[in-house]
């Protein structure tokens, strides 16, 4: 054997060494192999990236209004347009991206945090399953879409006058979203607390006295993180097309704090005229739910056990 | 099976009077006075009259077993008078009427029924008709060409809000080639061939619009269903014994595999008059998603309890629905 053999060798040899198959690295093998999710991740990663830098470089502000140039066609000073008022689209959208973006992170965030908490207490604690199972399916029975329009028409002026214009509508809508989009976690988290419970390293941990609440953080929520985080990426989708309904009926954010759907809806009066107000807007959410709805595709494939190695 | 769907039934008492109880607590807890956008040149004690005519003056507990008596009671008597002709006790009944237009709410919603079954109903059938051979066929041909696109396909329109295939129907088909009306016109009346034709148009666009995103949805459980099925020993079997493939697909493993795909169906419909309220207001249909969208701007607090209310129990139905056929669809399923 000769020295360069002897040193490709060693080097073979360190690389598996220094590569352990971890879990991370099985679920991330297969992710990459899903196609559509990797697209889909690219595409959510360049919007995402898009409306956080892009206002930086497209330095328009998206709410000034330039009288002379109003209800323009595509141009490089304007890529996608102006609206009625000479506002320039291509920032609305920006601005409205971000926006939407944030609600649909933010309320999947809470309807995560419910469902978690119901689902690991329903599961774990015997006392507690009847009742809270018996709220989830009441949640479920209840008309959401009705009742997101109601609350809001209810709720948006004294929240307005409370936390502002801007911030209280954000808050009302984050929140009614959240609190009625945990149901399915719920379901799907308890299932899987009760298996988990009958399991002997839960039964090791208790049996050297270790409290409840820490067999619940310790040895509980790491394993049933993956059904979380499927639901999770599927909740952020969820949540945007939620929201852009509640806007493009009117009863989401004002005009001059748009989000795509607001956008969308605002854009419907004067379609005939600028299409383009219509089609961006719709184009960047329709792309952002389909990237995202891949990516949680993808990862539900990764994380089950039964497909992962195939 | 039967003492099952009595059960069932029974149990959907208790979740129907809690859905109430939270929609009419929801609406009346809420920091908004229904007398708030009358002229500031009211006067205190007239407006405290009209409070009162509004039935507001009660404690919360009263107006809530007024309502449920309203709506439980006095409202079903009265279809039942009014479609059989008979008088039932006084005839003389408290109804729920809307604020806005002070006639039954029972009445509006029954003038806009109509176009809302008709449009929702349409939809569905259109759904399951283009969505039940897209699953078949993906499923059947695994991996071919054809289940990369359909897959793709369906996958865009699931994720496709109705909002945008709406307006870019219009922007296209109405706008650009003005092949159909962008806006539903209800009051037209068919007398004719020609007539009969343009309903077929106007309807086409709210129609497919909905169709498109629950075959969408659809073809996706078809396929997974027909993918379970084609893995089964029964399959084996059925051609072991000398079955033309057609057989084995078309009647086997197609029978078995509609049994998920149709309480799919059966859960889908509450939700398509969800979401129905956005398709008519797109095409201006005046069905009943219009009616609630009218009601919360105008703030008609008796209509929109009603009408959610009335989606609730569609919810709750429809579930129970679901259970049993899938019941009787499936005998290895067997409820205690």
């Amino acid at each position: 054997m000769s020295d360069q053999d002897r040193i490709f060798a060693q080097t073979v040899v360190d690389e598996v060494e220094e590569r352990p198959r971890t879990l991370l690295r099985d679920v991330w093998s297969q992710f990459t192999a899903h196609r559509g999710a990797m697209a889909g991740l690219a595409v959510f990663l360049v919007i995402v990236l898009g409306v956080s830098f892009g206002p930086f470089i497209h330095t328009i502000d998206p709410t000034y209004s330039d009288f002379r140039a109003r209800n323009q066609g595509m141009s490089l000073a304007h890529p996608m347009g102006t609206d009625n008022l000479g506002r320039d689209m291509f920032a609305q959208v920006l601005q409205g991206g971000r926006v939407s973006l944030l609600v649909g992170v933010t309320a999947m965030a809470i309807a995560m945090f419910f469902g978690t908490l119901v689902g690991v207490l329903a599961g774990y604690f015997r006392r507690l399953d009847g009742i809270l199972m018996r709220v989830t399916d009441l949640f479920l029975a209840l008309p959401i879409l009705p009742l997101l329009l109601v609350i809001i028409m209810l709720f948006r002026d004294t929240l307005r006058k409370a936390f502002g214009p801007e911030a209280g509508i954000f808050l009302l809508i984050v929140f009614i979203i959240g609190i009625t989009s945990w149901m399915q976690t719920a379901r799907i988290v308890r299932g899987d607390v009760l298996a988990l419970k009958e399991r002997e390293f839960v039964l090791a941990a208790r049996s050297i006295g270790t409290p409840a609440h820490r067999i619940i953080l310790r040895h509980v929520l790491p394993n049933v993180l993956s059904p979380i985080m499927v639901s999770a990426t599927l909740g952020i989708a969820t949540a945007i097309i939620t929201e852009s309904a509640l806007s493009f009926l009117g009863l989401g954010f004002p005009s001059d704090f748009p989000t795509w759907g607001r956008l969308l809806f605002d854009g419907a009066n004067f379609m005939t005229l600028t299409p383009s107000r219509v089609i961006w807007p719709g184009l960047m959410l329709s792309l952002t739910v389909l990237s995202v709805n891949y990516v949680g595709d993808g990862l539900r494939d990764a994380l089950d056990p039964h497909i992962r190695g195939r | 099976m039967f003492a099952f769907t009595i059960r069932r039934l029974l149990f959907a008492i208790p979740t129907l009077l809690a859905i109430s109880f939270i929609i009419f607590a929801i609406l009346d807890l809420a920091p908004s006075d229904p007398t708030g956008n009358l002229p500031l040149t009211i006067s205190p004690e007239v407006r405290a009259q009209i409070r009162s005519s509004l039935g507001l003056d009660e404690p919360f507990p009263i107006r809530y077993l007024l309502w449920l008596k309203q709506f439980f009671i006095n409202e079903p008597l009265n279809l039942i008078e009014g479609w059989t002709g008979w008088t039932l006790g006084d005839g003389e009944r408290m109804r729920v009427t809307s604020w806005a237009t002070r006639s039954p709410v029972v009445d509006l919603i029954i003038e806009r029924m109509p176009q809302t079954l008709w449009v929702v109903g349409m939809s569905q059938v259109i759904a399951i008709v283009i969505a039940v051979p897209i699953g078949v066929i993906s499923a059947y041909k695994q991996y071919s060409w054809f289940d990369q696109i359909g897959t793709f396909v369906s996958m865009v329109g699931f994720s496709i809000p109705t909002f945008f295939t709406g307006l870019v129907f219009i922007v296209l088909f109405s706008v650009h080639l003005q092949w159909f009306p962008s806006i539903y016109d209800t009051n037209h009346v068919i007398d004719s061939w020609d007539s009969f034709v343009f309903q077929i148009k106007q309807m086409i666009m709210p129609t497919m619009v909905l169709a498109l995103a629950t075959a969408a949805q659809l073809s996706r459980y078809m396929r997974a269903s027909m993918l379970d099925n084609l893995q089964q020993d029964y399959v084996r079997t059925a051609r072991a014994k000398g079955l033309t493939e057609r057989v084995v697909v078309m009647i086997h493993v197609l029978r078995n595999s509609m049994i998920p795909v149709v309480t799919v169906i059966a859960l889908n419909i509450p939700t398509i008059f969800g979401g129905a309220i956005i398709t008519e207001q797109i095409f201006r249909v005046n069905g009943i998603g219009q009616l609630l969208i009218i009601g919360i701007q105008g703030a008609d607090i008796p209509l929109v309890q009603t009408l959610t209310f009335i989606f609730a129990v569609l919810i709750v139905l429809f579930n129970l629905i679901a259970d049993v056929l899938y019941g009787i669809l499936d005998p290895r399923i067997r409820y205690e």
